[in-house]
């Protein structure tokens, strides 16, 4: 096989609050005979927020982050979805909008660099599908979870808006009816569960100053993944697995129910069926107990 | 002389059935027909009460796509009946086909719900232009095609409910505006005609109702049959709380302010003291979760938080670019 190479945009919390998930990213890439390339230079996204605060400072930061890719001349993966959200909303508005680039490369090149809309971005779960494949995953597959019901949880930024993930990767998804975490949990030998709640939100972005709201959504997803029979659940967003990973407490008092699953990184699934040793996929840096491997 | 293909295939309807006045409990109905290429949605509605019940309900009037009315939920995604080709939802969803009505719990009869609350947040935003208007005007109030622009699509909106619908905050929290009425707020904050000034803004701002609490997961600009995309209206919404000086200090604006202040500090972000800046003394009802996390090898001491590389760049760029005020 080939060997892959990328521009690998770990975002913020891959260096503090889930560290399992730099560790298990990178092992997977191992095993998978992927080179990533660490934009070290990259800032934070945004995440969702700075751009109602300030909009074209927003532009300009996820314009320079994409820059880097560009001199790298390598197609950037992010392995956050909100990451990719706002990275490839960047590259849509700038793409589509040649005043709006001309603008912000104007402030690029105060630093020497300029945005030329040449790198694709693409969340990582997509891009293994898109340049590996199911098939090919499924054949390294070692150690299939064939004993394990494994409820994925999508995560808005990687389906909604769907303009944006369309113009990212090859293999469409419908947003009411997306299919690639259940093919890859299926590709890892795992029974995929379907529930209502795998397209929904879990509520991370309004933790702060809608606790309640936060709560209850974080809540209605664990339980629909419980009613559906699931030992866990998995998530290629390092921000829904925080939510419903360390916040379950808070979750099980909003909606009057004890909730509780293992939640997975997409990466750690993956690297579980690919015969990573469990160390190098950070699972004891989860809050909910993970003991069933 | 062409000739055209209609093509039929076989589709299996679970049609959500309810009537407030008789039944406990809503059910489902099974039916099975055949559809052809031409059909929309509508047309299957149509056949159902016409060909099989006659007692089944639904709201339609235009059949254009401009009326608003028979929004509906097919497989859980947000359909204006008359605009969606049949062949499309099939593409999307294959030929097992689920209709309910845009939100069960306000089922009135089938497909028909009550919009009550819609209607309310609706008026609650002062849907009009707010000005001191010169009966005996002596020349034209001219609005230059760029100032129209700035609407932004705003005054497409067919108020069908949809994104009203699908918007998850709606569904668990009574006093949130919506996205409708978001975007029907920024359509008259941005007519330069408005004369409202701070008095329809200030309600944007305002804890559980306002823009803040919006948990930006893009279920209305998904639901839009009008490709309005009301989240980009939210958005635009904040950045004139801001600009307009009336995104006064509360956890949601300091949050939004911290990511600024971290990149401009590291590049990167720092979590801790966002939470920290967002929060204020508050912050003691996170401990407890901090301490797990801490455990766990979840949190980063400020001494080792991470930078980014070239930081100098990202702080020029926070300089020269930056413009918003808080």
């Amino acid at each position: 096989m080939k060997k892959l190479k990328y521009a690998l945009f770990t975002g913020c919390t891959a260096k503090q609050s889930t560290p399992e998930q730099m560790m298990s990213t990178l092992a997977v890439a191992k095993k998978l005979n992927i080179e990533l390339i660490e934009l070290t230079e990259a800032s934070c996204c945004g995440a969702s927020h700075l751009q109602d605060y300030d909009d074209f400072l927003s532009l300009v930061l996820n314009a320079r982050n994409i820059a880097y890719a560009e001199k790298h001349e390598l197609t950037m993966v992010t392995i956050c979805n909100t990451c990719q959200l706002n990275t490839a909303m960047t590259k849509h508005r700038l793409d589509n909008n040649a005043e709006l680039k001309a603008k912000v490369n104007e402030k690029l090149a105060e630093v020497g660099l300029e945005y030329k809309g040449t790198s694709n971005v693409i969340h990582f779960l997509y891009a293994i599908i898109d340049d590996i494949g199911l098939d090919k995953i499924k054949e390294m597959v070692v150690t299939p979870l064939s004993q394990f019901n494994i409820a994925p949880f999508y995560g808005c930024h990687n389906i909604r808006p769907s303009e944006l993930q369309n113009e990212s990767h090859k293999s469409k998804e419908n947003p009411y009816n997306p299919t690639s975490l259940d093919d890859l949990i299926i590709a890892c030998g795992g029974m995929n569960v379907d529930y209502t709640e795998k397209n929904k939100c879990c509520g991370f972005h309004v933790e702060l100053q809608a606790p309640k709201t936060a709560s209850i959504l974080t809540g209605n997803a664990i339980a629909g993944a419980m009613d559906g029979n699931a030992d866990m659940m998995v998530t290629p967003c390092p921000l829904c697995h925080l939510k419903l990973d360390t916040q379950t407490k808070h979750a099980s008092e909003a909606i009057g129910r004890e909730v509780e699953l293992p939640i997975l990184h997409m990466q750690q699934m993956l690297g579980l069926a690919l015969g990573c040793p469990a160390d190098e996929l950070g699972l004891k840096h989860h809050l909910s107990k993970v003991n069933f491997i | 002389m062409s000739t055209h293909n209609i093509n039929t295939q076989k589709v299996n309807f679970k049609v959500f059935r309810f009537n407030a006045d008789v039944d406990y409990l809503p059910y489902y109905e099974d039916y099975t027909m055949e559809v052809t290429s031409e059909e929309v949605v509508l047309d299957i509605l149509n056949r159902i009460k016409w060909d099989l019940d006659g007692s089944f309900s639904y709201r339609r009037s235009c059949r254009h796509g401009i009326c608003g009315a028979c929004a509906i939920k097919l497989n859980g995604r947000a359909t204006l009946a008359c605009k969606e080709n049949m062949n499309d939802m099939i593409k999307l969803f294959g030929n097992d086909i689920t209709l309910e009505p845009l939100s069960i719990k306000r089922a009135v009869k089938d497909m028909i719900i009550d919009k009550a609350d819609f209607w309310q947040k609706h008026e609650a935003i002062k849907p009009y232009l707010i000005s001191d208007i010169d009966e005996y005007p002596e020349h034209e109030h001219l609005v230059s095609p760029k100032q129209a622009e700035e609407l932004d699509d705003a005054d497409l909106c067919i108020q069908c409910g949809a994104c009203h619908y699908a918007c998850p905050v709606v569904e668990i929290n009574d006093e949130f505006f919506g996205p409708a009425a978001f975007a029907k707020a920024y359509r008259f904050e941005a007519d330069v005609r408005d004369e409202a000034g701070t008095k329809r803004l200030t309600e944007m701002h305002k804890e559980a109702q306002g823009v803040w609490d919006c948990v930006k997961c893009f279920e209305c600009a998904e639901a839009c049959p009008k490709d309005i995309n009301p989240i980009g209206k939210i958005t635009k919404l904040h950045l004139m709380l801001f600009d307009k000086g009336l995104a006064t200090s509360t956890v949601a604006s300091r949050h939004a302010v911290g990511f600024k202040n971290s990149i401009a500090k590291h590049g990167m972000l720092d979590e801790g003291t966002l939470v920290l800046y967002s929060e204020g003394p508050s912050i003691i009802k996170h401990i407890p979760v901090a301490l797990q996390m801490f455990r766990k090898g979840k949190i980063v001491l400020p001494w080792n938080m991470p930078k980014s590389d070239n930081l100098d760049e990202i702080q020029k760029l926070v300089k020269s670019s930056s413009t918003a005020k808080f």
